[in-house]
């Protein structure tokens, strides 16, 4: 009964636009969503380090190098905000790390894809990021506070990706042949799942649920896909490089471009931990995390005796 | 005073940062720190990586107080029948200029 009409006065406020702040009364289903989108969404930031650091000691000058560390430096950052965002709904962030370790949690797909050349920085930048861009300037707009405030940070830090990566890619692409067929392949190989980042279907969703009554979800996956295919487009074909997919195709009456099937077998396949590094991205993150237990160790003694001496004095 | 230590990731702080001289302190979001020196040099990495802030606070999560939601009605409700606290409820003299 009184949750009932607690419920009402939380459906009404987020009609009214209001955003639900950590010690609003909530249901505990739209706690758990966010719980597991917000973690989900700071694992992907962490995890997706990982693909990027493996081409700082190999940047091919100076400047792409500080570049490439600013931007995984940012991505870091992006990690903590989430991390702080999804704590406020009461769970610890060692609770999240947990999840993660153990495959409870999942973090975007994308980052099990091995980055095999050069180019790949340019392909993750403008794809990866670009994708990741037009989910997040969504979320902006998210009805839960912590989330959207973090989401216009991280948006506000975010365009200098996309535009770093493009650079490198236009760069290539107006190199020699050598190169330009380089860009082309890591088009090749990260154009289907940077579309498939946005998720299943609309029709085939299994986690949306309240998500869009509840205004987590501003627009569908189906929609949020399209806007990505309609801007990148044209950036392919000004830079010379062209989109694998035979179906592409300006519609005029839709006022969008049509293309081909994505394939789902594949995107579950990697969600289910048989993409090529889903193994390797993993135990990465638990050999950094046990490699810094003493680091975190040493801080909470050092903690501890300041505030004894302080005691004592 | 002796707890026990176990791998943990330090306390939440509260981070707010002055973009400018001049301004008020904002709040920017929260991260986490054994102690205070490590909660400001974090806060300063995280939070003005690019030029944002010429000031941080930081204040360690559970040394604030805040009003509960709950509550609020009853809690600000001594103010909502003072609408003479607000320069709108005086009537000027017709043609008064500058007040
Ligand atoms: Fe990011
Ligand atoms: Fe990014």
């Amino acid at each position: 009964m009184e949750d009932a009409k607690k419920l009402e006065e939380f459906q009404a406020k987020i009609d009214a636009e209001i955003k639900i702040e950590p010690k609003d009364w909530m249901p505990e289903d739209y706690r758990k969503h966010l719980q597991r989108q917000i973690s989900q969404h700071a694992h992907s930031e962490v995890i997706g380090m990982q693909p990027e650091g493996n081409w700082i000691s190999r940047a091919p000058s100076l400047r792409a190098k500080v570049v490439l560390l600013a931007k995984i430096q940012d991505e870091a950052g992006h990690g903590q905000y989430l991390y702080s965002a999804a704590e406020t709904l009461g769970k610890s962030r060692d609770e999240y790390i947990e999840e993660l370790q153990s495959e409870k949690a999942k973090y975007s797909s994308i980052f099990n894809y091995p980055t095999l050349t050069w180019a790949d920085m340019g392909a993750v930048g403008w794809l990866v990021d670009g994708a990741a861009i037009v989910n997040q300037v969504s979320l902006q707009r998210t009805s839960y506070g912590p989330y959207a405030r973090a989401m216009v940070r991280i948006c506000k830090e975010e365009s200098f990706h996309q535009r770093q990566g493009y650079e490198i890619i236009a760069h290539m692409a107006q190199g020699t042949p050598e190169q330009k067929a380089m860009a082309q392949d890591a088009l090749n190989r990260f154009w289907w799942p940077s579309i498939m980042m946005f998720g299943p279907h609309d029709s085939d969703s299994p986690n949306t649920g309240n998500a869009t009554l509840w205004k987590i979800k501003r627009e569908t996956n189906d929609e949020l896909r399209q806007k990505f295919i309609d801007k990148t487009v044209g950036q392919a074909e000004i830079i010379g490089l062209t989109i694998p997919d035979p179906d592409l195709k300006w519609n005029e009456a839709r006022g969008h471009y049509d293309f081909g099937k994505m394939d789902w077998d594949e995107f579950w396949n990697v969600v289910k931990g048989n993409g090529p590094c889903n193994k390797q991205r993993l135990e990465h993150h638990k050999k950094a995390h046990k490699e810094g237990k003493w680091v975190r160790e040493a801080a909470l003694t050092y903690a501890q005796k300041q505030k004894e001496k302080q005691m004592v004095a | 005073m002796s707890k026990n230590i176990k791998d943990n990731q330090g306390d939440v702080w509260e981070v707010f940062v002055q973009s400018k001289p001049g301004l008020p302190h904002k709040h920017a979001g929260s991260l986490h720190a054994t102690d205070k020196e490590m909660a400001l040099q974090n806060a300063r990495d995280l939070y003005t990586r690019r030029n944002e802030g010429t000031c941080i606070w930081v204040v360690p999560l559970n040394a604030i107080t805040s009003s509960m939601p709950e509550d609020s009605e009853s809690f600000f409700d001594p103010s909502d029948d003072k609408a003479y606290r607000h320069p709108t409820h005086y009537i000027m003299p017709e043609g008064a200029k500058h007040i």
